[in-house]
């Protein structure tokens, strides 16, 4: 069973951490996200099979900086995220303005008030 | 500079199973740019954690692709099966490798059956599929399913392999890689497939890495990646190198696959011969509490499943991040310069599939 290593850090620290992990020629694997009491980010990197998850835990008004200006590719999970979960992250790379995916709910995955329901 | 023009490519294209859209930028018949939409139709299957209880997502699971039916559920159930501390039985790790790497031949021959058909081939393309249906044979004979089978579970296998069904499997994949040989001469060393893909989609090494490419697409470019190295289910028995190749191009990449064809032959046979006796299911109780991630090796490259658990039946989250979500990014990088009619076997070359990436 492969040990899972979870480190949690604040939404502000996002980018330098994960300038940190490219510095150190890790790849970024995913970028997973989970709505449950607010947003949870897994941000997946690997090297030489080594995996580590930077976690953020945040509500739905904290803004998030995008991380594709240090992996490029990454703007198809954050497109992602922001369309299905309904996440804020700026100066995504390639910003599909919530037309990734042609779905005809908005952010399905994020939970929704009682009365929104 | 040549007149600059855009044009819709797909979201169906006749050669193309999956629809993916791209739209082109193109100078002359030059391609400058390509951007691309793959949310042609999402079908939400993450989302059915709310609506489906832990047990019941293993078929859902299943059905985020056809192809890779069989290894999307077992990625699943690995990743529950380690929150719950469930130690499967080894049998049904010896038999999950087998069913994954018949999974593997099909796939790649269904690949290279597709890619024949994408430069006009189509006599060799009706022989890589005709070859394929032995494998589709083993499957119907084993689990009964030749598409889903629903033979993976929570705890391990639902179905035994008897000793001659096993020596059966082995001898019909010898006789089929011995059957492919000419195939596999025609794909490699035929001057009209090398002109349509040697040099095609250049993907450096350098590239590779920076655009987060996996598979046989990172593979062919010289990046040697593959999850199986990290001894999941019978893995870790096994004797194998994973398969690379340096060119970059659309032929190593057909190269890798082809290779990993006869890799797959040898690592069931490698499976049958250390197959022990025992039991193939381990009954469990309660439900799952904690999150796990999960690695595996599709025929398409790695897949993630991380599995996010509450101690109840229903899960907070399943999220799969599949092997084309990661390679599109490469993709584009390889359409970058390429003419127009190398479009649809750039395409191919990463082995799209749209349904797991819209899952």
């Amino acid at each position: 069973m492969e040990e899972q290593k979870i480190i949690k850090i604040p939404a502000e620290a996002l980018l330098a951490e994960a300038s940190n992990m490219k510095g150190q020629g890790y790849r970024l694997a995913a970028i997973s996200c989970t709505n449950k009491n607010g947003i949870e980010l897994s941000y997946t990197f690997e090297k030489n099979y080594d995996f580590i998850n930077l976690r953020i835990n945040m509500d739905y008004e904290t803004e998030l900086e995008s991380i594709s200006c240090l992996y490029p590719f990454a703007f198809l999970y954050e497109n992602e995220i922001v369309e299905l979960h309904g996440a804020k992250i700026n100066n995504i790379a390639v910003d599909f303005k919530d037309k990734l995916y042609r779905i005809s709910t908005e952010t399905p995955f994020k939970e929704k008030k009682k009365e929104e329901e | 500079m040549g007149e600059r023009t855009v044009i819709p490519f797909g979201p169906h294209h006749p050669v193309l199973p999956e629809p993916i859209h791209l739209d082109l930028v193109l100078e002359d018949e030059r391609v400058v740019e390509a951007i691309p939409q793959i949310g042609y139709i999402h079908r939400g299957l993450e989302k059915l954690v709310e609506k489906r209880d832990f047990k019941q997502y293993t078929y859902i699971a299943e059905r985020i692709c056809g192809i890779c039916s069989f290894m999307h559920g077992m990625g699943y159930c690995m990743s529950v099966e380690s929150i719950m501390k469930l130690e499967i039985p080894e049998r049904a790790e010896f038999l999950r490798t087998i069913w994954a790497e018949m999974s593997r031949i099909h796939s790649h021959m269904l690949w290279l059956g597709l890619t024949a058909d994408a430069f006009g081939f189509e006599s060799l393309f009706m022989h890589s599929w005709r070859l394929r249906e032995k494998v589709l044979d083993l499957f119907e004979e084993t689990t009964g399913g030749r598409v889903i089978f629903s033979v993976c579970d929570i705890g391990g296998v639902r179905k035994d392999i008897d000793a001659e069904t096993l020596q059966k499997i082995v001898r019909v994949l010898t006789e089929m890689g011995e059957e492919l040989k000419p195939l596999a001469d025609v794909f490699l060393n035929d001057f009209s497939v090398k002109s349509r893909t040697v040099g095609v989609g250049v993907l450096t090494k350098e590239k590779a890495e920076e655009l987060g490419a996996i598979g046989p697409m990172a593979k062919a470019s010289g990046v040697n990646l593959d999850m199986r190295t990290q001894g999941y289910a019978a893995y870790k028995h096994l004797n194998f190198e994973p398969i690379t190749a340096t060119q970059g191009d659309s032929y190593a990449r057909m190269v890798v696959r082809i290779k990993e064809i006869y890799q797959a032959i040898d690592l069931i046979r490698q499976c049958v011969e250390k197959i022990p006796e025992g039991d193939v299911l381990v009954k469990f109780k309660g439900n799952p509490d904690g999150e796990y991630f999960t690695h595996i090796e599709q025929p398409r490259g790695e897949v993630l499943y991380y599995v996010k658990a509450n101690g109840t039946s229903f899960l907070d989250r399943v999220r799969v991040r599949t092997p084309t979500f990661a390679n599109v990014p490469a993709l584009l990088e390889t359409l970058k310069n390429c003419d127009l009619a190398d479009v649809p076997i750039l395409v191919l070359t990463i082995d799209p599939c749209i349904s797991c990436t819209e899952r």
